[in-house]
């Protein structure tokens, strides 16, 4: 260990101990609305990222001898991570203060659950991918439950967890047999051994068991079951987080795994993705017609991005990566924009969670029926927004890469998708508001300005999306 | 004479047994903590056999972290079923069911 290695992990250490901080100050505080608390966790975010940016050189660096890599693709993902994750906060204030959840807690889960995205992200070890994942998961589990008196909520956790553990065991036992036949447990020195190794049919069982743990965490057809159930059971504030962050996360997982750890064999997990993105594609998008939730809805649609995502990454090219992480990053935006309408038009009694509460939306709130608008579109594919030109990326990675099939069939659902998009659009702009006591949008001012730039930035992006493709770009060809 | 292949047997049988726990399971939640407790054990002896057997102590250490991540698993997973009983008066697999997934 040397001082080299601990400048690289700054921006870790930092937030390790403000997060400890935070945790202090809640426990002496007797601020009930926890606003201080809120604030510091802002200045710890904003300040993590200073120190992100700052500690990204040039080229890849690596410390505790390999355990940890700072590369362009953690630096992508991590910065959008916080970002997800301060715009979840914003969100989730109001929210959280109006149903009485604990709030201080609520901080702290989210920024441990941020730290592991940053140790999982950056790891170069499968210790450090286990590690980072547990660290997030096992906050993700907490916060699902944090409404503590709800019977949904309750219900939702055991699941989350259940599956959640059951999908980490098949990972692990998948290592362990990877690191049985290449005898390390360093993600290059894997890559390395494969060409050698005497024990192709242990490497090939492990890379199945490794799929799955992957596929779950994604929650890609046939390991989706959790899925809308979580989405739909855990607090809205919540339901944002998972479906932002814990997605950048796991694409940033399948990355390290899959190309740094497994590059050599690709063929073999190509074609296994290639299989999970027609399953989630077709499953996805068939599903989510018929939902009447909305978070339900969001949640198979969720699925059937997924299986877009998983057409980048199985093209296996670095252009192929890149549009993956592309699309990552505009479907985790696009997520906390479209959970957060939901969130924003919800009162303590009153969830708005169904497509029914929106009638008659923009008679209510013109602005609002106009965000909902776009992040709809952005959804569905609608050019010019950011979601049309991130389907457009992975479809063309997989025509590159020779999967013409693959492209076709995502074009396809992309149109069937479209569907149950614009069905939200029509209830929103041409059915009569059922009741009009209700469905008045948060009066919160921070709530309200963020959830706007948040929809905006969607439109914005769609215009000036190629400095972020560079980005991405950058991040596998250096 | 026990070598690599009756561990790696075992840690199979092991994780199996654990996985049929999770899926037959029709009972109560506590035996599907039990299971998953039982699957991290199994791929704990895979572990510790690999490294035996290759002479490298990388195996053993990440046994060391899979335990206390464990623990630190079944304490939320605990928590999570107090709460549930405290919320349903039950903690039957098949009667926790609003979520209709």
């Amino acid at each position: 260990m040397s001082w080299n290695d601990v400048i690289v992990l700054l921006p870790e250490i930092f937030l390790t101990g403000s997060i400890c901080m935070l945790l202090l100050l809640d426990a002496f505080s007797d601020d009930r609305s926890a606003m201080g608390l809120h604030r510091l966790s802002m200045l710890a975010l904003v300040l993590t990222a200073g120190l992100v940016v700052w500690g990204h050189g040039e080229a890849a660096t690596s410390a505790f001898y390999g355990m940890f890599i700072n590369d362009t693709l953690a630096e992508i993902l991590i910065l959008f991570s916080i970002l997800c994750t301060a715009i979840v906060l914003v969100l989730a204030s109001p929210y959280l203060r109006q149903r009485r959840i604990a709030i201080g807690e609520f901080h702290t889960l989210t920024l441990f659950a941020l730290l592991g995205v940053m140790f999982l992200v950056s790891a170069g070890n499968l210790v450090m991918i286990y590690l980072g994942l547990e660290l997030l998961t096992l906050s993700s589990y907490a916060l699902v439950a944090l409404d503590r008196d709800s019977r949904l909520c309750s219900e939702a956790a055991i699941k989350y967890f259940v599956l959640g553990a059951l999908s980490s065991g098949m990972l692990l036992y998948g290592m362990s047999l990877i690191y049985g036949a290449t005898g390390s447990l360093d993600l290059a020195t894997i890559n390395a051994a494969i060409a050698q190794t005497p024990h192709m049919t242990l490497m090939l069982i492990g890379l199945v068991f490794l799929m799955v743990g992957i596929a779950f965490k994604f929650g890609a057809v046939p390991f989706h079951m959790w899925l809308p159930d979580v989405y739909e059971g855990a607090p809205t504030a919540v339901t944002i987080f998972i479906s932002s962050v814990s997605k950048l996360a796991a694409v940033g997982m399948a990355l390290r795994l899959l190309d740094l750890g497994l590059g050599n064999m690709g063929p073999y997990w190509q074609q296994m993705l290639a299989v999970l993105a027609v399953l989630s594609l077709v499953i996805g998008s068939l599903v989510a017609i018929v939902q009447t939730s909305l978070k339900r809805m969001l949640a198979y649609s969720t699925i059937g991005h997924m299986g877009y995502l998983f057409l980048g990454l199985s093209a296996g090219t670095a252009f192929g990566y890149a549009s993956a992480v592309f699309y990552a990053v505009a479907y985790s935006l696009m997520a906390t924009a479209a959970f957060g309408i939901i969130l924003a038009m919800s009162r303590a009694g009153f969830e708005a969670d169904q497509i029914a509460d929106l009638k008659g939306l923009n008679q209510r709130s013109p602005w609002f029926a106009g965000m909902m608008l776009i992040v709809m579109f952005s959804l569905a594919g609608v050019p010019p927004l950011f979601g049309f030109f991130a389907k457009l990326l992975v479809l063309q990675a997989a025509i590159q890469a020779g999967m013409l099939w693959l492209a076709i069939v995502g074009a396809v659902f992309a149109i069937i998708s479209a569907y149950y998009y614009l069905r939200v659009v029509k209830v929103m702009y041409f059915d009569e508001p059922a009741d009009d006591t209700k469905l008045a949008p948060n009066s919160d001012l921070s709530l309200r300005w963020v959830l706007s730039a948040n929809a905006l930035v969607l439109l914005v992006l769609g215009v000036t999306w190629s400095p972020l493709l560079e980005w991405c770009l950058r991040a596998f060809t250096s | 004479m026990i070598t690599l292949a009756h561990y790696i047997v075992f840690a199979a049988v092991l994780f199996c047994i654990a996985l049929a726990g999770i899926f037959i399971n029709r009972k109560n939640v506590i035996v599907l903590l039990m299971a998953i407790e039982l699957m991290l054990l199994a791929v704990n002896v895979n572990f510790i056999a690999f490294s035996r057997y290759l002479g490298d102590v990388g195996g053993q250490v990440f046994v060391f972290f899979i335990l206390t991540v464990a623990a630190a698993e079944s304490a939320i997973g605990l928590g999570i079923l107090t709460l549930i009983f405290r919320n349903r008066r039950t903690i039957n697999v098949a009667e926790i069911d609003d979520l209709h997934g």
